[in-house]
């Protein structure tokens, strides 16, 4: 176990300090998928498999699809001579490896469960049941959130193209009015 | 040290490592990445105290990761949105130009 979880572990760490590091921005967003792969087969050790899958579904297929997406639009993709950190960047390195060493403290310092030696079953019918008509320990089902969060999608995306596209409407009908006078 | 604890801390390495980024690149869009991989950290230890702790069949670590990771799309859809609304506006994507709330 221990072995496949450094794997794992090293890979995903890999790709997310390219991630953050690199100056080319697709460059970037390719590492960050090595990432998010990463954290998908770690979900699959740790034996969700259906949370595993969703991440490779929503996560690389679809977010880092938006961002390469966002990159190109925005033709942040050249790369500049200039400096790609901001200002002060080794204040914010600081209080990064500051926050690190004080989680690392308190992970290694607490009391913390040494678990179960075999995987918990959640195959898909089992949170199936779970999230629509809850078990017999626990009656809570979580129809009314699914809901709620298909709602919140549907109106995330209507306003994401609503955003997208407002201010260049405006311009474009000046182009259209333009074009016949010249 | 029990794989708990390993697994706390490669998460908490990964939101450092998210954070680290967020808090010192230039790119809108990089900064959005950093909080993405801050996310996602975040869901890791939601799966590892499911895995590890004392009651895994009431899947309740794992419900809030699906609803998370549901969320987290919106916020990512909005996010882009906005960033190629403000790149049209400002002609930048660089976190220290865009300092003003007036169009």
């Amino acid at each position: 176990m221990s072995g496949t979880f450094f794997a794992i572990a090293i890979v995903t760490i890999a790709g997310a300090i390219a991630a953050m590091s690199l100056r080319n921005p697709v460059h970037c967003a390719l590492c960050l998928v090595i990432a998010f792969a990463g954290l998908a087969a770690a979900y699959l050790q740790l034996g969700a498999e259906f949370v595993g899958f969703a991440q490779i579904l929503v996560y690389i297929g679809a977010v880092a699809i938006l961002i390469v997406f966002a990159i190109l639009l925005t033709r942040s993709s050249e790369v500049k001579s200039g400096k790609y950190f901001s200002g002060a960047s080794w204040i914010g390195i600081a209080i990064c490896i500051i926050l690190f060493a004080a989680f690392a403290r308190a992970i290694r310092s607490s009391d913390l469960l040494t678990g179960h030696s075999q995987p918990p079953r959640a195959t898909v019918q089992e949170i199936g049941i779970q999230m629509f008509k809850g078990t017999r320990g626990n009656q809570t089902n979580y129809l009314l959130p699914l809901e709620v969060a298909g709602v919140l999608l549907t109106a995330a995306m209507l306003g994401a193209a609503v955003i997208a596209l407002q201010e260049n409407s405006p311009e474009r009908e000046k182009h259209s009015d333009a074009q016949p006078t010249s | 040290m029990t794989p708990l604890q390993h697994y706390l801390l490669f998460s908490a390495l990964l939101f450092s490592i998210g954070l680290a980024g967020a808090l010192t690149r230039k790119s809108v869009i990089l900064v959005l990445i950093g909080i993405e991989l801050m996310l996602n950290a975040g869901n890791l230890n939601f799966i590892a105290f499911w895995r590890y702790g004392p009651n895994p069949d009431q899947m309740t670590g794992l419900i809030f990761v699906i609803f998370s990771i549901g969320i987290a799309a919106a916020e990512a859809a909005v996010g882009l949105a906005l960033i190629i609304s403000i790149y049209r506006h400002y002609k930048s994507a660089n976190v220290d130009r865009i300092d003003s709330l007036k169009g």
